[in-house]
């Protein structure tokens, strides 16, 4: 915005002050010089581009700086987190765009047999063709690729452990030549093993229970009179 | 010394710190070096409120001259809506995704705006966990005292109440949904200590907790095909001319466009202000974290709660660069891992609350007892190999998978080195004033999560923000719905604007700055 007296930009500059070192970095295939050792994320915006799309928590967990890059002279193109990869010398990298996968839509409390109900709802993961590329392409380092037939075999609790770090870039469906997007899967059966194979924890049910039968009323009534200074006498004696 | 010789040290003393119990400081010790070392107190950095319903106050600087700010729509501006809605939600984190459910479910007409992706928000880095009293030998007043203390007896005792009483059936929500806790062998649900909780009362999902829920929220949004405006943010309010809220314009980034929105109810849901960068700190907040719902609640008359008050969580990183301000979770210090100055003492309880363990770490480093790095940085260690000693091989990659990895993409092994700290701007502890309903005074806006205030007093406790969030952000979905069932769409007018802009110009201020920020200026002009 115009005129904004905050300068957050010094912070996306402040490596620059401190490691002037530049190196050369491709950005969507048009060389920039940016300072060594900062992240992808704030190579962009020192070289002059707006950030809309591409940048979200910048903490690594919400998965909306996806990004495919290569190191210099090597022909492999890997995969990585924006805000969460420094940048090298020669390094050529662009934000992956929005892939249009399908997301199945469901009710999980009303599915009666979830693990059966998956081949309806993505009739596409039992077509998985092994040729590992989703487990590839995955920044999170998640074998993907075995999650997704952990997941047709019915094994959801192994997905959702598996699965426990996925950020949902999405970078493992536009790989997939079963047009499987594995994250999506992965969400479903995550979801399904806590809706319907989880056991409910009987300490919660008897939580609930005694608030709402008043249990507590006695201790509220007991604490919410006392004068500020008791209040926090009561506070601090308690360890 | 490099950073290797330093980490020496750490390794060095550790078996001899574990032998030593560190005490938790008295509230007249706690008071007195909040006092001395907490950015809170730091009077340069702050100054009066110069006109609207929080003139005189005192603010940070960053923060008053948002508030001043000018909007960016004339008032000329057309004001033929492209939406009517029941309820607009604005916001898509914790409590924007959980108000959306919630009014849905009762049957509302929502629509959910956001100005970055549905769930880029703070919500989905949240790590360390989610109190909830669910242990036997814990109980809901138990957590309303230890949140009242840690939040310096300032937090708004109505709020508090509904907070920890609902708790339990949060969490029932979440399980239901299909959030898959931690569990204890018997099945119940796993608790953690946080600091300044006198019970182990942490529901977690590893270090993922955040990221759990979120993903869980996110689809549930999906699937119930609530209406999204993604990339659009909201720039100024609407009102009836006589007070009451009744839609909001937002400017769709991806074109520029703006776009009204007639709504019988609004919910801003839009987070905390850590892109403000306050006094310099670098910030663990998401991209898009600019205080939005403070500006635009303040031009509709609504006061701030306690809006001098905001969290420098204790552990932010400062090796290697590109991890400055990034969150360490407080995890690492529930399991007992130390924090060790240069000298490689221990200086602080590591359970104490955020404002103290803060203000340790910068005592320790501006008396000369931080590491320096070759950056030119300074912190103190977090002993995060410890906690594979104490516990067994192993706990770090079972418990930390997010953190083992957060720096082993920079070949930072935290299972064999510790890592560098310093506090970094977290949390805005107050915001904009609402009741149990999570209605502001200004009829029929509603405010939900980190944007709101009154409810952690002026220091937030650990665990309480994801709480907060699913709590009033259901509290503010049905109370938004139920209302819109009874009410008429009002008109829309920007008389509240008017009146702001007169108050502005009678007090001689213009900032020249448009407000709200929607996005930090990170971009270089070359």
């Amino acid at each position: 915005m115009a005129n904004n007296s905050i300068k957050p930009q010094q912070f996306a500059e402040q490596a620059s002050e401190i490691q002037p070192q530049m190196v050369t970095v491709e950005i969507e295939g048009k060389p920039f010089q940016v300072p060594a050792g900062v992240t992808l994320m704030k190579a962009m915006w020192y070289a002059g581009k707006e950030v809309l799309r591409g940048a979200g928590c910048l903490g690594g967990f919400c998965g909306a700086c996806a990004t495919y890059y290569r190191t210099k002279d090597d022909p492999k193109v890997k995969t990585c987190l924006a805000c969460s990869m420094a940048v090298e010398d020669g390094m050529s990298f662009s934000f992956m765009p929005a892939f249009p996968a399908r997301k199945a839509i469901y009710n999980l409390p009303e599915l009666k047999d979830p693990k059966q109900d998956l081949f309806e709802l993505y009739p596409e993961a039992p077509l998985c063709r092994n040729c590992n590329a989703c487990t590839e392409a995955c920044p999170q380092k998640i074998d993907v690729r075995e999650g997704v037939w952990k997941a047709v075999f019915g094994d959801f609790k192994a997905v959702a452990d598996m699965f426990m770090d996925c950020v949902m870039c999405g970078m493992c469906a536009p790989v997939c030549i079963a047009d499987i997007a594995p994250n999506l899967v992965a969400v479903y059966a995550s979801r399904s093993q806590g809706v319907h194979f989880t056991e409910k924890p009987e300490g919660l049910a008897t939580r609930i229970k005694k608030i709402a039968d008043g249990e507590y009323q006695e201790d509220w009534d007991r604490i919410l009179q006392l004068s500020d200074d008791e209040l926090q006498k009561t506070s601090a004696s308690i360890t | 010394m490099d950073i290797t010789a330093q980490q020496n040290l750490v390794h060095q003393t550790r078996d001899a710190r574990r032998a030593i119990d560190f005490p938790k400081l008295s509230p007249a010790e706690r008071d007195a070096l909040i006092k001395k070392y907490h950015p809170d107190h730091r009077g340069q950095a702050y100054r009066s409120i110069k006109f609207g319903p929080n003139a005189g106050e005192s603010t940070v600087t960053e923060v008053a001259t948002l508030l001043e700010g000018d909007s960016p729509i004339s008032a000329e501006f057309d004001l033929t809506p492209e939406y009517s809605v029941d309820v607009l939600v604005v916001g898509g984190g914790g409590a924007g995704c959980a108000a959306a459910l919630h009014a849905h479910a009762e049957g509302s007409n929502v629509l959910l705006a956001t100005k970055l992706r549905l769930g880029d928000s703070n919500s989905v880095m949240a790590q360390g966990g989610m109190q909830i009293a669910v242990a036997p030998d814990d109980s809901p007043v138990q957590h309303f005292l230890d949140t009242l203390k840690g939040g310096h007896m300032k937090n708004d005792h109505d709020l508090l109440k509904v907070m920890v009483e609902e708790g339990p059936s949060i969490g029932q929500w979440l399980l239901e949904l299909g959030v898959l806790f931690d569990r204890q062998a018997d099945g119940n649900l796993h608790v953690k200590k946080g600091g300044g909780s006198s019970k182990a009362r942490l529901l977690t999902c590893s270090d993922y907790t955040g990221l759990e829920i979120m993903r869980v929220l996110k689809d549930e949004v999906l699937n119930q095909k609530i209406p999204l405006l993604e990339f659009g943010a909201v720039v100024e309010l609407l009102s009836d001319g006589k007070g009451a809220c009744t839609g909001a314009v937002l400017q769709d980034l991806d074109n520029k466009r703006y776009v009204v929105v007639a709504a019988k109810t609004v919910i801003l849901a839009t987070g905390g202000i850590g892109r403000l960068h306050i006094q310099g700190f670098p910030t663990s907040n998401h991209y898009g974290a600019t205080g939005d719902a403070l500006v635009l609640a303040y031009r509709m008359g609504v006061p701030l709660v306690q809006i001098d008050t905001f969290q420098y969580h204790p552990s932010g990183g400062v090796y290697p660069e590109q991890l400055v301000g990034a969150l360490v979770t407080e995890g690492i210090r529930s399991e007992g891992g130390h924090l060790v100055n240069a000298k490689g003492d221990r200086f602080v309880n590591e359970l104490d609350t955020r404002d103290v363990v803060s203000s340790s770490i910068i005592k320790e480093c501006e008396e000369g007892r931080g590491v320096r790095t070759a950056a030119g940085r300074v912190g103190v260690w977090l002993d995060t190999p410890l906690l594979d000693v104490a516990h067994g091989p192993g706990t770090l990659d079972k418990h930390f998978p997010a953190m083992v990895r957060q720096y082993e993409r920079y070949q930072v092994d935290i299972r064999k080195d510790p890592v560098l700290i310093y506090p970094t701007l977290h949390y805005q502890n107050g915001g904009v004033k609402i009741d149990v309903k999570s209605e502001t005074p200004a009829p029929n806006l509603f405010v939900a999560g980190e944007a709101s205030g009154g409810l952690h007093g002026r220091n937030r406790l650990m665990g309480n923000s994801l709480l907060d969030l699913m709590v009033f952000g259901k509290r503010a979905g049905q109370t938004a719905a139920e209302r819109a069932k009874s009410l008429k769409q009002g008109k829309l007018t920007l008389d509240h604007l008017s009146q702001f802009r007169t108050e502005a110009k009678r007090h001689q201020v213009s900032t020249g700055m448009t407000s709200p920020m929607v996005l930090p200026a990170y971009t270089r002009q070359v």
